[in-house]
């Protein structure tokens, strides 16, 4: 898997290079118009898929797509990337037979078409896997996929064809499923092949991935990209909606950019890198690996020993782990999700009982404390969950500034809300966390998902009433966009100058690579070996997550430190 | 913004217009002028003081339930033992208020106001605590002691606290525990209780909107995961919440015997207005000030409906028909919205 940031040659400008390209020519940086080449009268589209041409829609406040042009040839995979609001789902849902364009014309196969819902698009080959699955839980994987165009016997559905037919269907394209299980019993990653074998069973040709790898582990992210280099060997067309470039890079062979409503670029991928795809979508040049300098760690300030924590069924999810960590340093746990960093996390702010072991917070017993205490106590918490746990979504923006300091001065007086104080304390602090819009009054509800967790990052490093001294992360960049992104990592490495302690904990490699200090790695609730970021490369911690220890790991090489 | 103030307003009154319409349709059924039935009907809630005294009476113990099931729900309680804690509320209060004689009004009325809102208090945190640390669910747990609350009134009328004979009943409570009269007209004494009661709802909406109190409750109530995670204390905020709506309610029960002839505890006194504060505190959408006016408008339906019974010969059924369709109406929010939003598009094309 290609790094993020790995220099790749850079001829994206050299554009008399490409003679494949489309019939658009556009790297526009500066959110420019795409200036056609196509000759006049009759276009032909024949040797594209997709072709939208001039998409405009339009809602009542916002311009969501603004003249675009958007092209996919036939059995290729387009990468479709762009900010959060950029108008990439407003596109595809047009495609999609969801919304209706405003003007312009969408092609497929060369012939017009005007969809007047999904199931005009359905017919005419299109297939969409959505970010979050539309499965029924209680049914098998053969049912689901099968539901809304089963076979049948007479007025009976012919199970056994059905069986059949899927079967047929997930090894031709190499989607390993259990056609019998049930889809609670499976894993996310299959229902996902679940969601691919569902639209390939009714015809689809061109294939829509709605962010696919945001649930997936790096394991099931390489799966997919199995699935999807068959699916193209096989001819069929992909769209890939995605904000991870290193994954533009590892699967895709054309890139259509968008900001603001508009396409910013549209490249070949082996034409470009990362660095030159983020700054289309940003409109900036961005950092793609914050710059840190080396960390001062002083005194301890948190201390677990021996912990054991159970999960929802009462199992041992958190193994006697032991860990450090001391003011002024980022210690990042590595690992695949559900390996028991959410009990850990949870458990060192008083969210879940602890069974065995201690927490010792600045020198203080915490075991078992209350969450209150523990805040109390100078910790504060960036949940994995923000809607869940972070945020009040039918409280305005400035209630949820203080969830958790709601009884603190100067906020509360005697049990009085001081709601001038608290709005002004609010206004500096939207403004100072570039959340937007700056409406204070707002329910955090109709925020974006970014400016939600800016939100969240907001209440939780600032410093009054008191200043945090350990900042547990949990998944702080789940779901933004790059520019949140670069923003909440200073952020969180400036709160580490300052000599904040930093607990974080992430699904994403990059993320705990580009920020922590040290490195635990997390495998079934135990810590496989602590690493430095320098010491180790992907690919060995990548073992370690999969349940190798350290010294297995490190001494495959040969220089066991 | 504009739109955003109004619309509250929007779907109950569009709810009690569509029910009065419906309403309508069945009075012409059954053959009568549903023009002439409502025409009565308003009078006889409103048409002058007696009607107006009477109306204000009924409605008095209704904006103090409407009160208590509204405050359980902005916290997420459902509470549905209004019934149970406003029987215990008036029992506990009566039984101090039967004692008082000695003392001044000015001592008397608010320790047994406090005592029967103690009742209501102590009989609605039992469902609290059982919810808190056991799991049961509210609604059962209520339910159950409603009829615990039942049976224990009509015992204590009709043993430890009976006098006389005919209908159980308790002695009458000290006439230093009566509430002050404003107005009295023939029958209809209308007592400072509807005071208090407008009282209590504006201090309930400044500790919902105001305190930090509120802030933490209402934050239980959205979600509690968060709130948990804000440092809140969901067991104790459930207890709370149970605790101040069963006061809310047990003062009703009290409000009610202290400022009504006969001025007694008569054991299963509450006639469903417990059950009504849940239909208050709908059309009032938990709003204390909107459950002031959804009060209002269940009691003036309740008086209305006796004149339509009587002057047009019109069954006080219909009054529970329109009931229904109110609280369907307002509880399926969507299809009043519908249809609000609907109109609108039709208003813009026209």
């Amino acid at each position: 898997m290609p790094l993020c940031g790995t220099p790749i040659s850079l001829i994206a400008n050299d554009i008399k290079g490409r003679e494949d390209s489309l019939p658009i020519f556009s790297i526009v940086g500066d959110g420019g118009e795409s200036v056609s080449t196509l000759k006049s009268g009759t276009p032909d589209f024949s040797d594209y898929a997709v072709a939208m041409k001039g998409i405009v829609k339009k809602f009542p406040s916002v311009v969501a797509n603004d003249n675009v042009d958007f092209f996919v040839k036939k059995g290729e995979i387009h990468a479709l990337v762009g900010e959060n609001g950029a108008g990439k789902s407003t596109l595809m849902k047009q495609l999609y037979g969801l919304y209706t364009p405003d003007d312009g014309e969408i092609y497929i196969n060369g012939r017009k078409v005007h969809f007047k819902g999904p199931k005009d698009a359905i017919d005419n080959g299109i297939g969409m896997v959505h970010q979050h699955f539309m499965l029924v839980d209680n049914q098998t994987v053969a049912e689901n996929v099968i539901l809304g165009s089963e076979p049948r016997k007479g007025i009976f559905l012919d199970y056994n064809k059905a069986r059949k037919e899927v079967k047929e269907l997930s090894e031709k394209f190499g989607l390993a499923v259990d056609i019998d299980a049930k889809i609670e019993d499976i894993p996310v990653g299959m229902q996902q092949r679940v969601e691919i074998l569902k639209i390939l069973y009714r015809g689809a040709e061109i294939l829509i991935f709605d962010e696919p790898t945001a649930v997936l582990t790096p394991q099931e992210t390489e799966e997919l990209f199995n699935v999807m280099r068959l699916l193209k060997s096989n001819g069929k067309t992909i769209i890939f909606i995605t904000h991870k470039l290193n994954e533009v890079m590892a699967i895709t062979e054309n890139v259509t950019v968008m900001r603001l409503g508009k396409v910013t670029g549209n490249v070949l991928t082996k034409d470009t890198n990362p660095r030159e795809i983020a700054t289309m979508m940003v409109g900036r040049e961005v950092l793609l690996r914050v710059e840190k300098e080396k960390a001062h760690p002083s005194e301890l300030v948190l201390e677990i020993e021996d912990l054991w924590v159970n999960d929802n069924r009462g199992l041992y999810a958190v193994r006697g782990v032991s860990l450090e960590v001391r003011a002024g340093e980022i210690v990042g746990i590595a690992g695949v999700a559900g390996n028991g960093q959410t009990e850990l996390v949870e458990a060192v702010t008083g969210l879940r009982k602890v069974e065995k072991g201690r927490i010792v917070l600045l020198g203080n017993e915490m075991t078992n404390a209350s969450p209150l205490e523990f805040r109390e106590s100078g910790l504060t918490h960036i949940p994995e969950d923000r809607i869940k746990r972070g945020m009040i979504s039918q409280y305005p923006v400035y209630y949820n500034l203080i969830l958790g300091k709601h009884s603190e001065e100067p906020f509360a007086k005697n049990g009085i809300l001081d709601l001038n104080e608290i709005k002004q304390y609010s206004d500096k602090l939207v403004e100072h966390f570039d959340v937007r819009p700056r409406d204070i009054n707002m329910l955090a509800g109709n925020l974006s998902g970014g400016n939600q967790q800016k939100m969240v990052v907001a209440r939780e490093l600032d410093e009054t009433p008191v200043k945090p001294k350990v900042v547990v992360v949990a998944q702080p960049t789940r779901g933004l966009d790059i520019g949140a992104i670069e923003f909440i990592h200073k952020t969180i490495i400036s709160m580490r100058d300052q000599g904040i302690g930093i607990l974080l904990i992430s699904m994403e490699l990059d993320e705990i690579f580009s920020l922590s200090d040290r490195i635990l790695v997390f495998y079934e609730g135990e810590i496989m070996g602590e690493v430095t970021p320098e010491e180790v490369t992907r690919e060995e911690i990548g073992l370690m997550m999969a349940g190798h220890k350290k010294a297995e790991v490190l001494g495959e090489r040969g220089d066991i430190k | 913004m504009n739109r955003s103030k109004i619309y509250p307003l929007l779907v109950p009154t569009v709810s009690v217009l569509i029910a009065l319409a419906v309403a309508s349709v069945i009075i012409v059924i059954i053959g009568k002028n549903p023009i002439t039935a409502y025409a009565v009907m308003i009078r006889g809630a409103f048409g002058g003081a007696e009607q107006l005294a009477n109306t204000i009476v009924k409605m008095t113990p209704l904006v103090l339930t409407g009160l208590a099931v509204g405050f359980g729900f902005r916290a997420g309680v459902f509470n549905i033992g209004a019934e149970g804690q406003m029987a215990i509320g008036a029992l506990i209060g009566s039984m101090v208020a039967i004692n008082m004689g000695a003392v001044p009004s000015i001592i008397t009325i608010p320790v047994v106001i406090v005592t029967g809102m103690l009742g209501g208090a102590i009989w609605a945190s039992i469902a609290g605590f059982l919810k808190a640390f056991t799991g049961a669910h509210e609604v059962i747990s209520t339910i159950m002691l409603n009829w615990i609350a039942a049976n224990l009134a009509s015992f204590m009328v009709t043993g430890p606290l009976a006098v006389g004979s005919g209908t159980p009943k308790s002695p009458e409570i000290a006439e230093s525990a009566k509430l002050p009269i404003i107005m009295k007209v023939q029958a209809t004494e209308l007592s400072i209780g509807i005071i208090i009661a407008v009282i209590v709802a504006i201090i309930m909406q400044i500790i919902l909107e105001r305190t930090t109190m509120g802030y933490e409750l209402k934050g239980v109530g959205f979600n509690p995961y968060a709130a948990e995670y804000g440092g809140i204390s969901i067991k104790k905020s459930i207890i709370l919440t149970m605790a101040i709506s069963g006061a809310l309610a047990g003062m009703a029960g009290i409000i009610d015997i202290m400022g009504v002839p006969p001025h007694r505890f008569v054991g299963e006194l509450t006639g469903g207005r417990g059950f009504d504060g849940i239909t208050i505190a709908l059309i009032g959408r938990n709003n204390p000030i909107g459950i002031i006016f959804a009060a209002l408008l269940i009691a003036a339906l309740r008086t209305g409906s006796n004149a339509m019974q009587i002057s047009a010969q019109i069954p006080d059924d219909i009054v529970i028909i329109i009931q229904g369709i109110v609280i369907f109406l307002v509880a399926a929010e969507r299809i009043v919205a519908s249809i609000i939003y609907w109109k609108r598009k039709r208003g813009e094309l026209a």
